[in-house]
């Protein structure tokens, strides 16, 4: 991708960023002035995005062919458990990319 | 304001702050060391940490900076993923009112972490709020930026093998949509959102599932609006 294709990428997610932050402040001045479509979609849109976000981070794993996915699920596999065993979100991801690294480099490759 | 008030904030804020900066120097460090290993240096991991600055969002934008991705879709994305901070600002609005020439860089850099910092909590007695705030955001972003820059010097210097690293992306989702769906009032549209965008994904492509997803999520939550805001209503009484 060309340099600027880049820096044009990073100037628009920068400035949708900024203005979802301003919004609040220039705007609705309080929660009353904040339409109830738009309290509600802010409430409840990052847990569904967060779903796709998953979606979307597997959307290359070939699965009709080897490994099949398998270093993915192994890993995924590891991750949910160890975070449901010790709730702490950095050594999860840590813990999970290390060993999907050496699925991949190693046992996998 | 005098010095010794800018100096009590600045410890009472570093304290504040410390479980953070443990947070953003390894997501960073992790964000840096990918980024790297897409061919963009320590640079653009800086300069995406003063301009976007939002740990999730800069994952996704290494993805789609390597992908090529239009501008309409990290447009779209970025309205998304970024729709909670709504939120943040409504429930600042009165906290960040006087403080002055500092509320731009305030709002700016309002994260997950610097919101769940400023938001709860005393200011402890004899320190400057305005100081204190501010504080807290630049030390944070320091941090994360610090982290990022980190993870791209390693990767440049250090010769290892960084196959697989993008895997610490989906660890990173992967952890908090667990947490989502351990939560009562978030599983329905966590779920929403897998299998919407799963059914995107096989219709359509990994290349065009994006926006299609992202509509269609938006509809199906505003059609089961009635529903979803009556449970959410039930949980909080």
């Amino acid at each position: 991708m060309s340099t600027i294709h880049s820096i044009l990428l990073i100037a628009v997610i920068s400035l949708v960023t900024a203005l979802i932050r301003f919004l609040p402040f220039l705007i609705f001045r309080d929660k009353d002035h904040m339409p109830e479509a738009l309290q509600y979609l802010g409430g409840i849109l990052p847990a569904a995005i967060m779903g796709m976000l998953v979606v979307y981070c597997f959307k290359s794993t070939v699965v009709t062919a080897w490994p099949f996915g398998l270093p993915e699920v192994i890993a995924t596999i590891l991750v949910v458990a160890s975070y449901l065993w010790k709730k702490n979100i950095l050594l999860s991801v840590a813990a999970g990319t290390v060993f999907y690294m050496i699925l991949v480099q190693g046992v996998f490759a | 304001m005098n010095k010794s008030n800018y100096g009590n904030a600045f410890f009472a804020a570093f304290w504040r702050t410390v479980p953070v900066m443990a947070g953003y120097l390894v997501l960073g460090f992790g964000f840096g060391l990918l980024l790297q290993s897409k061919g963009y240096s320590f640079m653009w991991a800086i300069l995406m940490g003063l301009t976007i600055y939002g740990g999730s969002m800069q994952f996704v934008t290494v993805d789609l900076l390597s992908s090529g991705a239009s501008l309409l879709t990290a447009g779209i994305m970025t309205l998304m993923i970024h729709a909670r901070h709504l939120f943040y600002g409504l429930s600042m609005i009165e906290k960040y009112s006087g403080t002055g020439k500092i509320k731009p860089y305030l709002i700016f850099t309002l994260t997950d972490e610097t919101y769940s910092l400023v938001c709860t909590g005393e200011i402890p007695d004899g320190v400057d709020k305005n100081a204190y705030y501010l504080w807290i955001s630049l030390l944070d972003q320091i941090y994360w930026v610090l982290g990022s820059a980190l993870g791209g010097i390693f990767g440049q210097i250090v010769t290892i093998n960084t196959t697989g690293v993008e895997f610490s992306m989906t660890a990173l989702f992967v952890v908090i949509l667990t947490d989502n769906l351990l939560k009562k009032d978030r599983r329905i549209p966590a779920l929403v959102g897998v299998g919407v965008s799963l059914a995107c994904l096989l219709l359509l492509g990994a290349e065009n599932f994006l926006i299609p997803s992202m509509v269609s999520i938006t509809a199906v939550l505003m059609l089961l609006r009635s529903v979803l805001s009556k449970r959410e209503k039930g949980m909080k009484s």
